[in-house]
């Protein structure tokens, strides 16, 4: 096995069970707010936070001036990258600048699409696909890039990065083959750990977990916290291959205001203590709710 | 085919403002058959800009002609209308048969009636689906006879992303997802083994890419050249 690049390899090489946290910049400039909870509720408790890369097709600051900022807390970083916004040059460049700005994690995504987003008019790139990234990485990581020199031969690169590269797949997806197959392609291409999509059914996933148990890659779980009974019936109809069980809606309808976050907090605990056995770690989705970070951990049995 | 549905009015009003005699020019191929532009939507344009005319008081006239192609040069000698007699040309053919009469007729403004709207087929009655987008490197052979270049929102080609969502794509719910249709093709042939081939970052130079495209035999213009020597 070849040295750990960063704190996420080496926790998950190491095995032990292993939690991520995210935070997604803002719409403007204003990055302090979510840097500071970052600081306060995700530092110390999970291994690495990753940086949304203009989520959800909404204009926001980038993924990269997260992870820079991150760092500068002492806050390990997963650089997301989709494919939607940036051709191979912008790609493969900022790649190269992640590197020099000191991260080391990144998780190569399709992202989507611009129709989801807020400005639709967008020309959508998807000049490379996220086994496409992948692919470009490992090249980057051999020395190289994408490209050719004049005479046809690949180029050199003057100083070659390395980092810690994941995917995502979605576990409980309607027709699950279709994600196998992509998974396989994802780790031929490179990839060294998966973050799922949210899952809400340990079963479903843990039918999963078997099916894909030929791909030797660590997997983290994700858990998308639930704010709302409203939110999750409102994921159950747009959400692509997330399913949340009526019992969790019950649940959270049946909580007084006030208790929301206790609630939301206790479910996502008990989905990771469920899960815990099935895979490698949790990747926690908790869309600005990062106080209730500590709450999921020590409901799943993982508090420090 | 080429598919292309007709302009708002109010657009081909305004593009046509100055001219007061215009000719409404049908094209009997590819339009025709998706029923935007031939000679029958050519009829009805041209009466509807009378009208439009009239209700706006202004003195214009509309006259129509179609011909079988407006992207071939041996067609415009069927014209029964002389295009450069007339203050604008409004084309009902697809950008092609619009440029290409910009060409031939240089003297007069050509003007689309249409917005051209992709390559497809007629799948039911009164509806035309995109199957083709022209990347200029086919690679149905692999995909069950299904583009994923045309028929992914994102023109993938690893296979499906994670929008996708009961057979739809995570863009419309009323749009299918086009790996997903290839996913089911190629387990039908028996040949899933092509979705699991890992696919390199395509060439895009083709599409667009290296700019703007151009077919040339060369036996043909040689035989040209040496016709004319």
């Amino acid at each position: 096995m070849t040295e750990a690049v960063s704190h996420l390899q080496k926790a998950l090489a190491a095995g032990r069970f292993v939690v991520t946290g995210e935070i997604g910049p803002p719409k403007g400039t204003n990055l302090g707010p979510v840097i500071h909870e970052a600081e306060h509720y995700l530092k110390g408790r999970v291994v690495a936070v990753n940086v949304t890369d203009i989520q959800t097709a909404v204009m926001r600051a980038g993924s990269l001036v997260g992870c820079k900022l991150l760092l500068d807390h002492g806050i390990e970083p997963v650089f997301q990258m989709v494919t939607r916004d940036r051709n191979r040059l912008a790609l493969q460049s900022d790649l190269l600048s992640a590197y020099i700005l000191g991260v080391r994690n990144v998780l190569a995504l399709t992202g989507d699409h611009v129709a989801m987003g807020d400005h639709p008019e967008a020309k959508p790139v998807y000049d490379l696909d996220s086994v496409g990234l992948l692919q470009a990485i490992a090249r980057l990581e051999s020395g190289s890039d994408l490209g050719r020199d004049p005479k046809g031969n690949p180029n050199q690169l003057d100083g070659v990065p390395k980092f810690f590269k994941g995917c995502c797949v979605t576990p409980c997806a309607e027709e699950v083959e279709p994600q196998i197959i992509k998974l396989e392609k994802k780790a031929a291409a490179g990839a060294q750990f998966v973050q799922t999509q949210a899952v809400y059914d340990p079963a479903a996933f843990e039918k999963f977990m078997k099916r894909i148990a030929h791909i030797k890659i660590p997997v983290l779980v994700g858990i998308v916290v639930l704010k709302s009974a409203g939110m999750a019936k409102y994921m159950n109809r747009s959400v692509p291959g997330v399913q949340v069980p009526d019992a969790i809606i019950k649940e959270l309808a049946a909580a007084p205001k006030e208790n929301l976050k206790k609630v939301a907090a206790e479910i996502a605990g008990r989905l990771v203590r469920e899960m815990k056995g099935m895979c490698q770690g949790a990747h926690l989705m908790t869309l600005g709710w990062d106080d209730v970070v500590p709450d999921i951990l020590q409901s799943a049995g993982l508090a420090p | 085919m080429i598919v292309a549905e007709r302009k708002p009015l109010d657009q081909i009003l305004e593009a046509l403002a100055p001219a007061r005699r215009i000719l409404v020019l049908g094209c009997g191929s590819c339009v025709t058959v998706c029923l935007t532009g031939g000679e029958k939507q050519a009829d009805e344009l041209a009466a509807q800009l009378r009208l439009a005319a009239r209700q706006k008081g202004l003195d214009l006239t509309a006259e129509v002609d179609c011909i079988t192609r407006q992207c071939d040069r041996e067609f415009a000698q069927n014209l029964k209308a002389d295009p450069s007699t007339y203050d604008a040309v409004l084309s009902m053919a697809c950008g092609v048969g619009v440029g290409f009469m910009s060409e031939l007729f240089p003297q007069v403004p050509v003007l689309p009636g249409l917005n051209t709207t992709f390559y497809g087929a007629n799948v039911a009655s009164g509806v035309w689906a995109e199957y083709c987008h022209g990347c200029g490197d086919c690679v149905l052979a692999w995909t069950g006879g299904i583009c994923p270049i045309a028929r992914c929102s994102k023109s993938l080609i690893n296979g499906t992303c994670g929008g996708t969502n009961k057979g739809k794509c995570e863009v419309s719910k009323d749009m299918d997802c086009g790996w997903l249709l290839i996913y089911n093709r190629l387990k039908t042939l028996g040949r899933l083994e092509e979705l699991k081939k890992l696919r390199a970052p395509r060439d895009w130079r083709k599409d667009r890419g290296a700019g703007v495209r151009r077919l040339t035999h060369q036996e043909l213009v040689k035989l040209e050249e040496e016709a004319k020597a």
